[in-house]
């Protein structure tokens, strides 16, 4: 039997029965589908994060307070959740060669009030470095000047998001300097509004529009309640080159400032952003794995439905089986016959599923406003995934097809 | 000779369902013969044509097809032999359903790799051959009648020009009048062709339509006698032209 026979047969058999053919591909389709989505958001999620993580700054070193964890465990830390770092660490540090500046910060999730206005979001006390270090930028007004510090004002710079949340009436949208000057209230506390800081975008990890800003002395006063330490030190290298240099400076410094003599005892974790980057990359792979193999089950079920099919199709075609081979038919053109019904299947069922699962992630970033990228190889690979399927669950159905004895064929009713 | 049996038997079962289905049937027909296989309801007719047929291999016995020894091949084996040299007409037709009358008759060049074109013609040939009426040629098999189908089902039988064409019980599912038609084609193609015929029956009169009938009763040879009151099978007039 040549090629294009075997493709002829195997055309009318599935357009026989349409609607059965149909319903056994939509197991494939949405297997499929759900396989190419469910990658799309996780390879789209790990590009945002990946830019979201390169936006917080160039040269960037954290610190953070709390024993050494493997990455993966831990990206970042709460104030409060670990008491080891001090502002007197920050100072050797910004005193150590290849330093361009230091952050301090003390962070937290509050409430903050404006004239009936509520908003939960994030607050970080830190001190004017904070602007190059995090690559931040001022819309309108000042940031948090050294002086601010010094005098632990109640001076406050916010975020876009948070002048959206605060200041916004339902029929227009804020702007920066209907806010400045304002007062709000953080935890008891009365804040002025004195910046506006430039929206980054990003969403979820890290949102630097979701944030207020105020001096980091009056943070740990006033919200923290002790002025002995703080919840991370971000610091600026001066140079790409020096990253790895500094890095072991810093460690080496505050491990002597610590009193630690065991590297692996440390109550705190350096790390740059390739760190985090990677740390990022390992947790949104394991969440692609975990949303993509949810997605293969859904497949597995398709693929046990072709063999359901197939069963059923060997069974009623019997008597057709037996006379093809009372014609002439060797077991491998029944096999192949067969096989091919089940390809053809699940390969249509596999361009359908990608197709849809290309329309769902479209339609994902298009009204979610999630991130979604597909590759080429995810795509060849459902191909080649479909086309397998079809051959592993049509194997056996198609064997036993080719077994049948001809004369019982011929005699079943 | 082109079917030559010495002393074919077929067991099914074993212990205590074992039923002997042949018991030693020796016989042979020579090329061109137009041989009637008669007998009542489970003798053992089908069995018998199924060996013959090349689709079931005897229990014991040496069974020579065409002056080869099949009793021993392998079921790829027998598919060759059944393609190249043996046509079948079954009581029940089996045609493909929805498929073209064209196309059921194509199909046993299909598996012996016949290009589209040369298979189209040789399949238009042998519907000429079984007195397929032109007009009925793009309908599915399912839409004929009986008798048409008999007629696709027998220029089916025809494409591969076999050697032997085995019908079993080919009327069976025909009214006597259609019935007429299908043994006047087989009468045809024997007298005219050339073919070797091997019909299965249980009616006499059937039977009476061959130059040889064999009488088979519980799986052993009864008779074997030259017909000499052969009855000519009468065609519609509009059937001949
Ligand atoms: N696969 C099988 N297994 C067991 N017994 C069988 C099998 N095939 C046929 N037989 C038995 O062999 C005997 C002969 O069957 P066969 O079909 O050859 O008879 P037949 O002469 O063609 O009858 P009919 O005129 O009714 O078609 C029957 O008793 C039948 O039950
Ligand atoms: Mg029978």
């Amino acid at each position: 039997m040549t090629t294009k026979d075997l493709w002829e047969e195997t055309y009318n058999a599935i357009t026989v029965n349409k609607v059965r053919s149909g319903l056994t591909m939509l197991g494939i389709v949405i297997g499929i589908a759900s396989v190419i989505a469910m990658v799309a958001i996780g390879q789209g999620t790990q590009a945002s994060i990946q830019s979201s993580i390169q936006s917080l700054g160039s040269n960037l070193i954290m610190i953070m307070p709390g024993a050494q964890r493997s990455f993966g465990t831990v990206v970042r830390s709460q104030a409060g959740s670990s008491q080891t770092l001090t502002p007197e660490d920050a100072d050797a540090i910004a005193a150590l060669d290849g330093v361009a500046a230091v952050a301090r910060e003390v962070s937290g999730r509050y409430q903050v009030v404006y004239k009936g206005n509520n908003a939960n979001t994030n607050v970080i006390g830190t001190n004017a470095a904070y602007t190059s270090v995090r690559n931040l930028q001022i819309d309108q007004g000042v940031f948090i000047t050294d002086n601010d510090v010094t005098a632990s004002s109640k001076n406050a710079v916010i975020g876009a998001t948070v002048l959206q949340n605060l200041f916004a009436t339902i029929n227009a949208s804020a702007t920066p300097d209907q806010a400045l000057g304002q007062t709000i209230r953080i935890k008891g506390g009365q804040f002025k509004i004195i910046g506006v800081t430039i929206a980054k975008g990003g969403s979820g990890f890290s949102n630097q529009d979701d944030t207020i800003y105020i001096p980091y002395t009056t943070a740990q006063r006033l919200l923290v309640g002790s002025t002995a330490y703080l919840g991370e030190i971000d610091v600026q290298a001066q140079d790409q080159g020096l990253m790895t240099n500094v890095q072991s400076e810093i460690t080496n410094l505050l491990l002597s400032r610590h009193k630690i003599s065991d590297p692996t005892k440390a109550d705190f974790n350096v790390m740059n952003q390739s760190d985090i980057v990677s740390t990022a990359s390992s947790v949104t792979n394991t969440f692609t794995t975990l949303l993509a193999s949810i997605a293969a089950i859904s497949l597995l079920v398709g693929g046990i439905g072709i063999m359901n099919m197939m069963l059923t199709t060997v069974t009623e075609r019997t008597r057709e089986i037996g006379l093809r081979k009372a014609v002439g038919a060797k077991k491998r053109d029944i096999t192949m016959q067969f096989l091919a019904e089940s390809v053809m299947l699940t390969f249509t069922g596999g361009l359908m599923g990608v197709a849809l699962g290309w329309f769902i992630a479209f339609c994902i970033s298009y009204f979610a406003s999630i991130t979604t990228s597909i590759s080429w190889q995810y795509i060849l690979l459902a191909f080649g995934v479909s086309a397998a399927i079809g051959i592993i669950f049509g194997y056996y159905p198609a064997k036993r097809a080719a077994e049948l004895n001809p004369i019982e064929a011929l005699r079943y009713e | 000779m082109i079917i030559d049996c010495k002393n074919i038997t077929k067991v099914y079962g074993s212990g205590t369902t074992q039923t002997n289905v042949l018991k030693g049937v020796s016989f042979s027909i020579a090329e061109g013969e137009f041989v009637a296989i008669m007998g009542p309801s489970g003798s053992g007719k089908s069995t018998l044509m199924h060996i013959l047929g090349a689709l079931d291999t005897p229990t014991s016995g040496k069974y020579l097809f065409d002056n080869e020894d099949i009793s021993k091949l392998s079921d790829d084996e027998l598919s060759n032999i059944r393609m190249e040299k043996i046509g079948f007409v079954f009581q029940s037709f089996n045609l493909l359903p929805r498929t073209t009358v064209l196309r059921n008759v194509e199909l046993p060049l299909i598996y012996a790799n016949i290009p589209k074109k040369e298979r189209e013609n040789i399949a238009t040939k042998a519907l000429d051959d079984s007195a397929f009426p032109d007009e009925f040629r793009d309908l599915h098999s399912n839409q004929l009648s009986g008798g048409m189908m008999q007629r696709v089902a027998i220029a089916r039988s025809l494409v591969n020009d076999p050697a032997l064409i085995l019908a079993d019980e080919p009327t069976g599912n025909l009214d006597s009048k259609t019935g007429e038609i299908v043994l006047s084609t087989f009468q045809k193609l024997n007298k005219q062709h050339k073919k070797t015929i091997v019909l299965i029956t249980h009616e006499q009169y059937i039977a009476e339509h061959a130059d040889r009938i064999i009488h088979i009763r519980d799986g052993n040879i009864v008779s074997d006698e030259n017909n000499n009151k052969k009855r000519i099978a009468r065609s519609e007039p509009s059937e001949e032209n």
